[in-house]
């Protein structure tokens, strides 16, 4: 019933093509960022192989993405640290 | 020397074989010779489009291999003297032929003819590759979906890596009624993400449907929007500078000031 009144004062209308070119928008960032998830997988392996010579981390939750703000892309990477070895043991 | 246009939009179904019908059947009426090529091989469309199904002997990978000449695959349009088709072949795949020879092919055809219409299949693969080999220009044709603008997105990235600079935009089936009620991208916003110029605006117009029922183009219909849209591109790809087609053309007032011969 609610769903038929706000069809019917249109408040509905206005936000589908917002959404829409906010969806396009921020896949087409994506997309032009022109990274291959096969890029973005061997850039995690790097990662997690420089980073253990500092530290022990989660190899299972580590997360490397892609984000946007504004009009700018990010590579924003999330890398739970379980242990840091003594300065002894750094390589 | 004529020029080579390759109609492409990476996403299939959004109206590339119209567009590339109607582009050819318009320049076709203001008295130039035109050919159009369905390099969709495997997918042979324009040829019912244009209502030229029975007349097809030769294909593209016959002229493209050497069994026979340009001259005898080239159909002649019904209505218009200029108008020629070099149809897809049906039974082969998109390998069949490569972008050398559709360069030589293109060519070979601007030689002849003033404008040559390249209708692009769907895809970034190899029949996309073949149809922009020997073009000098490229139309991207897109929808105001998500989906086909991405698409639109990804091609005009494809056609500026072949060098391919500065293809011009055409979106195509529009829904002013929804544009106004904000359920529809508009065209600024298209134009704004996509980034490109635009050649044009097509409604959505039930005319298309009935006069591709029939084997005709729009264009020839002087009561459809979408013919007039089309033939107010036509002009605009000769070099003619043509306003767009007001959002508002389908409003009541409109229609009452076009039957009163009042626009």
């Amino acid at each position: 019933m609610l769903d038929f009144i706000t069809r019917i004062f249109g408040r509905d209308s206005g936000a589908s093509k917002n959404v829409a070119k906010e969806r396009l928008r921020l896949v087409l960032v994506h997309d032009r960022s022109s990274v291959s998830p096969q890029i973005l997988q061997d850039l995690k392996a790097d990662l997690i192989k420089v980073i253990s010579n500092y530290m022990e981390i989660d190899q299972d939750a580590l997360e490397v993405n892609f984000e946007n703000s504004e009009n700018q892309v990010a590579l924003i990477a999330n890398i739970p640290i379980k242990n840091v070895k003594r300065p002894a043991n750094v390589v | 020397m004529g020029e080579v246009i390759v109609v492409t939009s990476g996403k299939g179904g959004v109206g590339k074989t119209t567009t590339t019908a109607n582009l050819g059947t318009g320049l076709a009426q203001l008295g130039n010779k035109v050919a159009l090529v369905d390099a969709d091989i495997g997918l042979r469309n324009l040829d019912v489009v244009l209502g030229l199904e029975n007349r097809i002997v030769y294909d593209i990978t016959d002229v493209t291999g050497g069994h026979c000449r340009l001259r005898q695959a080239l159909i002649k349009d019904k209505r218009y003297e200029g108008l020629f088709l070099l149809p897809a072949a049906q039974t082969k795949d998109k390998t069949s032929v490569n972008p050398g020879q559709m360069k030589e092919l293109c060519e070979d055809l601007r030689q002849e003819f003033d404008y040559v219409i390249i209708d692009c299949p769907a895809g970034i693969e190899q029949g996309f590759k073949n149809a922009i080999a020997g073009a000098d220009r490229a139309v991207v044709v897109t929808t105001p979906e998500v989906s086909a603008v991405r698409d639109a997105d990804r091609i005009v990235g494809l056609l500026e890596a072949a060098e391919l600079r500065e293809p011009k935009l055409i979106v195509n089936r529009v829904r002013y009624k929804m544009v106004k009620a904000g359920d529809m991208m508009s065209i600024e916003d298209i134009i704004d993400i996509l980034a490109i110029d635009l050649l044009g605006v097509v409604p959505e117009d039930e005319m298309v449907v009935i006069t591709t029922n029939r084997g005709e183009a729009v264009i020839c219909n002087d009561h459809s929007r979408s013919g007039q849209a089309y033939r107010n591109i036509v002009r605009r790809i000769t070099g003619e500078q043509v306003p767009l087609l007001s959002l508002e053309e389908g409003g009541l007032m409109n229609r009452i000031r076009r039957m009163i011969g009042f626009k």
